[in-house]
Order: C-alpha cells, then structure tokens, then sequence
C-alpha cells in the first residue's frame, strides 16, 4: 500500500482534484488500497504572504505521503517536494479524487521530474 | 479562458483608461483591478458592490505595555527598527514592523502578541460591463501581493463557474511584487507606454520582467504624438525584443474629458479615436487567441 | 531640509516636478530618486554617476553537516524562507526578509551569513547639484532594504529633494517618513482627486507639514480644488496644461530651463516650500 496525498476542492474521495497545490483547500491522505483517507485543512495558507506552496510541502512531508497528485506545483513546492523525496503527478485537475487514485494505481499518472509552469508565490 | 493583463510600469500613461474601453468593447468577461495601491478603474466604472471580504495577511507585533520589563531585548534584534522607545514605553511602529516575529519569540517575559494583519479589504461588484473584482488596501500596507493573487483567484472561480471565457485586469504599476503577481502565468500582457524618456525606461523594464516570465507581450504607444522619435525608438525595441506593437494613439483630452463623465472614452465619443481603440482591442484578441491555440 | 515629492497614482508629474524644482533650487541641494522600481530622474538631470554599490540583504546559508533537522529555524521564520523537509534543510533566499531569527534561534551553529543581491546605489553629479539614486534588480520584490541603502547617503549638508515612489504603500511610506515637507503632486482629475485623498490619509498619520502642486490645469473638474479646500492642504503651485510642457518632457528637457516661462513658477513653488516648512504659508490662492 502508499499513502498519497491528493489536492482536494472538498473533502470527499468523489470531489474535484484542486488544481493548486500551494493554496488548495483541502488535502486528502488516501490509503492507495482501502481508500481509507483522512482530511487535512489547508485553509492556513490563503492568509500567507508568500511560501504558501512551500508550507503545503511541508504539511505533505509530515503526513508521510509517498506521492502527490494535483493540478500543478509550482516550483518552490516541487523544489520541496523533491528535497523530501515525494513523487509528483500533475495535471489532475477536472477529475474526481477517487479518479486520480485509480490512474495513479493503474501507472497512469506521469511523474513529473520539473516543475510545471513558471510561478510566483502562489 | 484567457487572461488578459494590461500594465504600464510607468503611471500615468493612460492605462487604466484604456482598460475601461477595454471592458466595454470586450464580452463574456470578468473585470479585475490589480492595481490594488491606486485603483481608480471604478471611478470609470461605477460598480455596485454586492460582496466585500476583510484581507488579512502575516502578523504585526504589539507590545502589552502591562507585562514588558522594559529590558530592550526586542530593540536591539529587530532589524527593521520598527521598536521605538516613547515616554509610555517600547512601542512598535507598524508601518516599520515586517511581521518577522523575532521580538515575540526573544521577548522573555512573553509581553508581545503578534495578530494577524488586516490590511484592506476586497469586493465582488457589478457594472455595467459585467462583474469587477476589486479591492482596496489601507494606507501605508504592503503586501499586495497576496492580494493581488486573491483578486486573480477570485475572478478566475467566477469565470469558471459563470462561463465567462475572458478576464481583462488593470495591472500594478511598477516591476515590484505586485506587478509580480499580476503577471505570473497570465496569458497575454498589454503594456502601454508612452514616447518619453521614462516611458520607454520603464517598458523595458517591464518586458524584462515578461520575458522572465515568458509571458507574450503586446506594447500600446499612447501619447505617440508628442514626440515621434522616441516612437520610432519604441518601435524599434518592440521588434528587436519579438513584441507586438498593437497600436499607437495620440494626445488627446477626450480622455480626461470621459473621465470626467465617468464613461469610457468608447462610450463618451464614436470619432477616430474610438474606432482606433476598437482596432486595437480586435488586435489584442486576436494575439491572446493566437497564444491560447498554440 | 529634506523635501519629498510624492503622489497618490504614477503619472502626475512628479519627476517633472521634482528636476525642476533642484534645478532652480538656490543653495546647495541633493537630488535623490527613492522610486528605486522605476527610478527616471537621471533620464533628466542627465548626471555624470561617479560611484557605485550594490545593495545586498543578509541571508542565512545552511550547512547540512552540522543541521540535525530540528525545525527550529523552520518554526520562526514567517516568510518560508527556510524550511525542514524530513531529514533536509532547504533555503529559499528570494523570499527571505533578512531578519536573523533563524540565525538568532539555531541551537547548532548550522546556519551563517549570506548575500543577496537588491539592486544598486548610484550617485554622481549634475553640475552643481548632487545626485543620488537606487535601482532595483530586475525580478526583486524587496524595495524598502534598497532604499535604507540609499537613506544612508543622505548628505544632511545640504538641502535634500526626493522623488518618492508613487502610490500609498510601504515603499511609499517609507520614502517621505523622514521628510520635513510633503509636497503632493495631483491634476484636477477624478483619477487625481481620489489618489489625492488616498495619499493624503497615508500621510498624515507621519505628521510633516503637507502641500499639493496641482498639474496640468484648466481641464478635468474641481473635486480636487474641492478637497484641499474642505481638507486645508495648501495648493503651493499651479502648472496649467500645456502641450509643451508634454512635448519638453518626451525629449528628457527638464521644464524649468527649457521653458524659461515656467521657471518663476518653480522659484515661487521654492519659496511656498520653505514657508510651509518654517510653519509660516502664506496665503496662498487654493483654488
């Protein structure tokens, strides 16, 4: 089994992937197997000036999460992610989270190796 | 969805009115005013608000005057200077304090809390043209880039969940922070510049900070008339650098004089200068639909 | 005495403003441009720079022999800027504010001082005047640690003009708290009436003696004239709208001696300034 941590809009397996990982609304830690999952609040972050992304990083670190699947990263989190040895899959906006999970178990998932896109604090 | 981000580096260049006309020749779109130091694009607009939001962001430091000992361990740490020794005792001087939190982890008789900052405050508003996000910062508060991010979120969620499939910002001046955020990931800048020494200094400026970002550019020369070397310089940067130059429009006070109406100057006269306002605003959606299909 | 000219929005001539003013300034005075985003008063005082110095900002460095990840660091930094990951301490030097804690709080000696690279100070001089200025780097966020480098070199010999940032925030604030006058350059605009009054808030909590030039006149409406009046800001000068003032600028001519007509206008606006910083305004028309 892998612990995975998904971007979440909600706080269910069958809401929306957030597509930001930095300022997403939720996380959900997913048992890659049961899809046993826990809810964490991210909401801290929307008051940050900057290093919003770096916080959620560690906020991931520290649930022990082998792997995220989100949106994008932006690359002071994928800097933070890599430093940490978590896998990142990108791009999952628009589905379910039990969908994100079900591609990642199937290697469906990509695992980026650069950060997606040019950002800024956010 | 497309974003379009119109910005100047230099103030007073005509950009926000040319935003406005913007707005209204524009459809299906949501209005955003990043320019959360000075926005003036409601004074044009005249929205009706219909939601507004107080805006925290980090922490300032406050000295409880009933338990500090007086001992200036906080003085001397921070590095902002922002403690002050006044007859009541130590004092922070907010617009000095960065919110660090290094005098409220040293102070040893825990004597400083450190609340959340509220800054200003941000809107969701209707116009004429459509809905506006805006807000407005107080006085002397930084940290506009976090509310600019805010904006930008705001208006995108509306979008998306409104099916508007284009958002138009008014941008920060200058090449700081704010100007930072409003740019980053955006689909297509509009700078406006004009032919004068600062004019052409600051475009430069702010297409080194698109380029860094590698945010297409297209350039708007207003003002052209008033020195026709300095556009022709202009135009010469513009090619050198790959920008595309969308229009250039000439000194005139029929801008000043729809200001002074509270219109767009697309809707206080139909001559020249209209239509020319049309011609570019066909050619920046063009471009932007370009970048999108690519 | 140091004079600051400052506005509510970019655009209303304050630079213009300002190159005339030093340049018809009857004793020894420096010119400084604070508006260290985009700094343009060289582009007409045209001086001759003859020193330079980069401004930097201290930032920690790790050494991740001696970390043993406790977080310490991690915990009291407010800007992200450093971060414990697991096993592995990681610095984001943009992002850090310089303010030492993680150095002041590390229990292992892991982290020491570093660099960053701000922008640069550049003084020279244009004839007789002394100029002064500072430059952000391209993609820097901080303005205030730059322009504490530039405060530095102040010559308090002489009479000190500044070219404040536009706008009402810290950069801003920062650029006119040490001022003994605030001179508010505006146009009587919607536009200028509202950054006016915004500017106008900012400023008077500093408490220094404030003044308007009112620019570009004899078109746009009264609210401004309004608001000074209801307010008492004394309206120290007038500029009427003229082509070639616009045309003077574009070709980087500084107004004061490219106009000659003008020039009084900027002598009178000397004397207003000085009466307003000894308490003692005259009457003047405000509209």
């Amino acid at each position: 089994m892998a612990k995975i941590v998904v971007t979440c809009q909600g706080q269910s397996l069958d809401d929306k992937v957030d597509p930001r990982f930095g300022r997403a609304a939720n996380f959900l830690v997913v048992d890659s197997e049961t899809l046993e999952f826990q809810v964490l609040d991210n909401s801290a972050t929307n008051s940050m000036a900057q290093g919003a992304g770096i916080q959620s990083a560690q906020t991931v670190a520290n649930a022990g999460a082998e792997a995220v699947l989100t949106g994008f990263v932006g690359p002071k989190a994928f800097q933070a992610l890599n430093a940490a040895n978590i896998k990142i899959g990108q791009g999952l906006e628009g589905v379910t989270v039990r969908e994100a999970v079900a591609r990642f178990n199937a290697g469906e998932v990509e695992i980026a190796s650069k950060p997606s896109r040019e950002g800024h604090w956010r | 969805m497309v974003e379009i981000t119109i910005i100047s580096g230099k103030g007073g260049t005509g950009k926000t009115s040319l935003t406005a006309a913007f707005a209204h020749l524009a459809s299906n779109h949501v209005i955003c005013d990043l320019d959360v130091d000075a926005p003036d694009l409601h004074l044009i607009l005249k929205p009706e608000n219909e939601y507004l939001e107080e805006f925290f962001s980090g922490h300032e430091a406050i000295i409880d005057q009933n338990l500090c000992s007086s001992c200036g361990e906080c003085l001397e740490r921070c590095k902002y200077n922002a403690i002050k020794e006044t007859p009541e005792g130590l004092m922070v001087d907010l617009l000095a304090c960065e919110g660090c939190k290094v005098c409220v982890h040293f102070c040893p008789v825990g004597a400083i809390e450190f609340p959340m900052r509220r800054c200003g405050q941000w809107y969701l508003s209707k116009t004429r043209f459509g809905p506006l996000v805006h807000a407005q910062l107080f006085p002397g508060e930084e940290n506009s880039g976090l509310l600019v991010s805010l904006l930008r979120k705001q208006a995108r969620g509306m979008a998306e969940k409104e099916n508007y499939n284009l958002i138009l910002s008014d941008g920060a001046p200058g090449i700081g922070c704010p100007v930072i955020s409003s740019l980053s990931g955006t689909d297509l800048a509009v700078a406006v510049t004009e032919p004068t020494p600062s004019g052409s200094h600051d475009l430069e400026r702010v297409v080194n900070l698109c380029e860094h970002f590698k945010i297409p550019v297209g350039v708007i020369i207003n003002k052209f008339d008033i020195n026709l070397d300095q556009v022709k310089k202009i135009e010469n940067f513009c090619q050198d650098h790959g920008l595309s130059l969308v229009g250039k429009l000439p000194y005139d006070h029929a801008f000043t004089e729809a200001m002074v109406q509270a219109k767009t100057i697309t809707e206080y006269q139909s001559g020249d200068l209209a239509e020319e306002i049309g011609r570019i605003w066909a050619r920046i959606e063009a471009l932007a639909q370009l970048k999108k299909a690519a | 005495m140091i004079i600051a000219l400052a506005s509510g929005k970019g655009g209303t001539g304050k630079t213009t403003v300002c190159a005339s003013l030093v340049r018809i300034w009857d004793k020894p005075v420096q010119a400084v441009d604070l508006d260290v985003e985009e700094p343009n008063l060289a582009l007409y005082l045209k001086p001759e720079l003859s020193g330079r110095l980069i401004s930097e900002m201290e930032i920690p460095v790790s050494d991740q022999e001696k970390c043993t990840a406790c977080g310490a660091c991690s915990e009291i930094c407010q800007f992200k800027a450093i971060t414990v990951l697991g096993e592995y301490l990681l610095t984001f030097p943009e992002m850090c504010h310089g303010c030492g804690g993680c150095l002041a709080v590390c229990p292992e000696g892991a982290l020491s001082l570093g660099a960053r690279e701000l922008g640069e100070v550049l003084w020279g001089q244009a004839g007789e005047i002394d100029f002064l200025m500072g430059r952000l780097r391209v993609g820097e966020a901080m303005s205030p640690p730059l322009m504490r480098d530039v405060k530095k070199r102040l010559d308090s010999s002489r009479d000190v003009i500044i070219d404040a940032p536009p706008g009402t925030s810290c950069p801003a604030i920062n650029a006119v708290k040490d001022a003994d006058v605030i001179v508010l350059v505006t146009e009587p605009t919607p536009f200028g009436f509202y950054d006016l009054k915004l500017a106008r808030e900012a400023f008077t909590p500093i408490g220094k003696p404030m003044g308007v030039v009112m620019n570009r006149t004899g078109f746009g409406d009264a609210g401004a004239y309004d608001y000074c009046r209801a307010t008492g800001l004394p309206i120290l000068l007038e500029i009427p709208y003229d082509r070639r003032v616009a045309e003077k600028y574009s070709q980087g001519e500084v107004i004061a001696d490219a106009l000659p007509e003008f020039r009084g206008r900027f002598i009178e606006l000397a004397a207003r300034i000085r009466e307003l910083a000894a308490g003692d305004l005259k009457e003047v028309s405000n509209g």
